[in-house]
């Protein structure tokens, strides 16, 4: 059940890893999550699909280890079990003939955007690429996106590899130059996407974002992912994970997923207490 | 063996109380407050019972249990016996004795109730079936699918669970699908432990499954697989997904960091068992003073929940007063007990928050009834400038939950009503989809465990009618070649 049949490490702390789950390869569509659980006494995480093999029934996430589930997850090796998997969670994304779109991802983000600009290629439209990093190092799936690309481009904040300065910098550049752009895709750290949508406000396109609140069942039964959205509150697991970005209470987005700050840290702590080779036995 | 008493004694006897827990204590664990009747207890309780030649309890029981006769058999102390009476109709009785409203069904029409002193049918049940449990009696072996017909099942909560049980000794084949990791419905998510310990549940579900039915955990139906899919592979379905998306009030600053649903505070509780966090992962935040909106049921065990997590004042607001609580009288009385403050007749209005989002009060306004609506409760009407605002740093939404339109949206031709709820055909609990069959939550919006419990008897025999006329889902498949 749920076993990782592939795991790489993309860098230091982020993870890649393919997981037999042939009936949600079946289902699933770009935009969408699963949520997992380690074991037993686990959290429930959603992490989003970021590539899938229908014909051999694997789900491909990418995470980065920020706490104790994802630690956790890291340890796990190949031919391991997952506890709990389930998908595809949420909405697909939009995907329709746009003309010329941008896609921007940033962090685990460019993970997350690599099967929507595929499919957006796929569609017929023009696909600009942005992806950045801190980093050259933190660079991931370069390859893939270049293959579905008409423009590939890569910032590092530290100007180690392709251009120096944030993703915003590339993305405002393109947005001037560029009136044909009738869509952006905006995935990554929550304060990325805050300030893209900043950004493109004044610019003729709509922003999607995908927001990555806290979620438990992930099927719309607790109500733990809500936020406002057009002032009108909606789920982010069955309304979503896409939006509007122009229409997202950012402030309220912002807290909400904060709000267990300290006990997150507890949890970590706890975890790494533990001596190693017990925390799997449930 | 105990001796028959009679009938002076049997009249001069009041009913036996259960020992429970005292408040000061319990409301440190999530142990379960009725701690249950002594075999002595039982047989004492169960020597009232006048052996009715026409029992009007069992009118009252959904669940079809033979009720004078598993109570013969515990004055007889066969309580294996008693037990195996139960479980031929219930297949869930250390849960139904429990947490059924028996006040209001068995107990309601026992013939004793006239004297105010009801056999108390739901503890000797629940005697029963912990008897069992700890004694090691098992209900008949496996029935795996004699019959090649196969029935799909969605969700996992009573009104599954019940179908299932019932058509795996049918000799059906029952696959169950659950979207969540473990079976149970609101009985494990809902539900606290100490009401309803989960262990129990686990156990009475693993005595489902040893019959046969298999349960498949990890699986939305409407996103992994459609009940469109559904139809291809079973000759029937029975859609028991329960009603299970959280209400809010739609006031301002409700999306605040220590608003919770009661869905979310109590699946965080029981199935993800934040209270015993760190140890599991997932957290909890319970702050100094907790306000539970409604009170229902679901109310109660949320402020009793959050006092058992530490918050010191636990209130429960109410916009209509006392009279009108729908929670049962027990679970009232619990909560008083143990300290819940209940401030009836009053409505929020606003919950404040501060920059970091956390809650720092909530404005109410004091409320009065009005003449009595159409449904003949009097209405609560707000009483001008009478707002004033209740100090409390957390709030717990609990008025009620309304239809996930998840499996509605993924199958055809199932008509639901304006509330999202199936349309059934009463007498079969038939959708309008031939087949197609729904009982629970997901039909009455948010009712009782004994009436899922009914609907999933109900819809299994009418799955057999319908199978057995030669019908099914299957349309093209060849139906003479089906029953072994
Ligand atoms: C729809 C969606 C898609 C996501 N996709 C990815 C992805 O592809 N790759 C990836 O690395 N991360 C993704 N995330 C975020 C990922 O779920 C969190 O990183 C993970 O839950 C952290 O768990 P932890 O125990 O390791 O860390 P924690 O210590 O629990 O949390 C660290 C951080 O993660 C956030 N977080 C905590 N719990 C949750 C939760 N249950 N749901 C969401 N966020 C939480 C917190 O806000 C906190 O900032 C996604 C989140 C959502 C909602
Ligand atoms: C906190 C609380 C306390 C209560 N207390 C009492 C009480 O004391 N006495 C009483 O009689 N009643 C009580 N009730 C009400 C009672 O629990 C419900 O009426 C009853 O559980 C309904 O049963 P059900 O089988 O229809 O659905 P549920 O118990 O809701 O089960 C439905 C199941 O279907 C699953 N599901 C949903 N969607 C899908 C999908 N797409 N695919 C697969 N599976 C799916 C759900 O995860 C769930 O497990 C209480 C309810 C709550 C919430
Ligand atoms: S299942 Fe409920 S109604 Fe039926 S006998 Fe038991 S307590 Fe009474
Ligand atoms: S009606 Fe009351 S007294 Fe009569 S058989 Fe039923 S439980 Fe016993
Ligand atoms: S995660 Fe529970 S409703 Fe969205």
């Amino acid at each position: 059940m749920y076993q990782i049949v592939k795991k790489t490490r993309l860098y230091q702390d982020m993870y890649s890893m393919w997981i037999e789950a042939p009936e949600i390869a079946k289902a699933v569509q770009p935009g969408q999550f699963i949520i997992l659980m380690t074991r037993e006494k686990g959290e429930r995480i959603p992490l989003t699909v970021a590539d899938y093999d229908r014909a051999k029934g694997l789900i491909q996430i990418v995470f980065q280890v920020v706490g104790k589930t994802t630690d956790e997850l890291s340890s796990f090796k190949e031919g391991e079990n997952l506890y709990s998997f389930i998908g595809p969670l949420g909405r697909k994304s939009e995907i329709s003939f746009w003309g010329t779109v941008v896609v921007v991802g940033g962090g685990t983000g460019i993970a997350c955007i690599h099967p929507i600009a595929r499919n957006l290629k796929e569609v017929g439209n023009r696909v600009i690429s942005i992806i950045g990093a801190r980093t050259r190092d933190l660079i991931i799936m370069e390859d893939e996106l270049k293959k579905v690309s008409d423009e590939l481009i890569v910032t590092t904040d530290d100007g180690s590899y392709g251009r120096k300065g944030l993703v915003t910098a590339a993305l405002k550049e393109k947005l001037d130059q560029n009136s044909a752009i009738k869509r952006v895709w905006a995935i990554g750290p929550p304060i990325m996407m805050k300030v893209i949508t900043e950004l493109t406000k004044s610019y003729p396109v709509d922003t999607i974002v995908s927001l990555n609140t806290i979620m438990v069942d992930g099927t719309g039964m607790c109500g733990s992912c809500r936020v406002t959205i057009g002032g009108e509150t909606k789920f982010v697991c069955t309304d979503g994970p896409e939006f509007d970005g122009q229409l997202v209470d950012w402030n309220e987005f912002m807290n909400r997923i904060y709000r267990y700050k300290k006990e997150e840290e507890q949890s970590w702590q706890h975890f790494k207490n533990i001596p190693k080779g017990k925390c799997k036995e449930n | 063996m105990a001796e028959m008493i009679t009938m002076k004694e049997r009249m001069r006897r009041e009913q036996v109380a259960m020992k429970e827990q005292v408040p000061s204590v319990r409301i440190h664990n999530f142990n379960e407050v009725p701690l249950g009747y002594s075999k002595e207890e039982a047989i004492y309780e169960a020597q009232r019972c006048l052996q009715c030649k026409k029992p009007s309890c069992m009118r009252g029981c959904p669940a079809e249990i033979d009720i004078p006769s598993f109570i013969r058999y515990i004055v007889e102390e066969d309580f294996g016996k008693a037990y195996l009476t139960i479980l031929e109709t219930d297949a869930l009785p250390a849960v139904t004795g429990r947490v059924c409203p028996q006040e209001e069904q068995c107990q309601k029409e026992c013939v004793l109730n006239k004297q105010g002193k009801p056999i108390a049918i739901g503890r000797l049940e629940r005697f029963v079936a912990d008897w069992a449990r700890e004694n090691d009696i098992h209900g008949k072996g496996s029935h795996d699918g004699k019959k090649e017909l196969k029935v799909a099942i969605i969700g996992s909560g009573p009104a599954g669970l019940t179908c299932a049980a019932d058509l795996i000794k049918m000799g059906y084949q029952v696959v169950l699908f659950e979207a969540l990791h473990k079976p149970g419905g609101v009985l494990v998510y809902g539900i606290p432990e100490f009401r309803l310990p989960k262990a129990i549940v686990e156990y009475e579900v693993s005595e489902i499954k040893k019959l046969g039915v298999e349960v498949i955990c990890n699986e939305v139906i409407g996103a992994t697989k459609k009940v469109e899919d559904l139809k291809e592979e079973f000759d029937a379905i029975f859609l028991a997904n329960g009603a299970g998306a959280p209400r809010f009030m739609n006031i301002p600053g409700e999306n605040l960091n220590d608003v919770y649903s009661a869905n979310e505070f109590l699946t965080r509780s029981n199935l993800m068992k934040a209270y015993l966090f760190p140890e599991y992962d997932t957290p909890i935040k319970v702050r100094k003073r907790a306000a539970t909106i409604g009170a229902g049921n679901v109310a109660m065990d949320a402020a009793r929940t959050a006092l058992r997590l530490g918050a010191e004042k636990s209130y429960i607001v109410y916009r209509r007063s006392r009279k009108e609580v729908p929670a049962r009288v027990e679970e009232v009385h619990h909560a008083e007990e143990e300290g819940i403050i209940f401030h009836f007749l009053t409505l929020p209005v606003r919950i404040l928050g501060d920059q970091k989002g956390e809650v720092i009060g909530m404005e109410c306004i004091k409320m009065k009834l009005g003449e009595p609506d159409q449904s003949g409760r009097r209405s609560p009407i707000p009483i001008d400038n009478s707002n004033f605002i209740l100090e409390v740093d957390m709030v717990i939404d609990a008025i009620g939950t309304m239809a996930n339109p998840i499996i509605a949206r993924s199958a055809k031709g199932v008509e639901v009503n304006q509330w999202g709820y199936f349309k059934v055909d009463e007498q079969t609990k038939m959708t309008t989809c031939e087949g197609i069959f729904a009982g629970g939550d997901i039909v009455r919006g948010s009712a009782t465990v004994i009436s899922a419990v009914g609907d999933g008897k109900i819809a299994a025999r009418s799955i057999d009618t319908f199978l057995s006329s030669g019908k099914s889902l299957r349309n093209n498949i060849d139906k003479n070649n089906r029953e072994k």
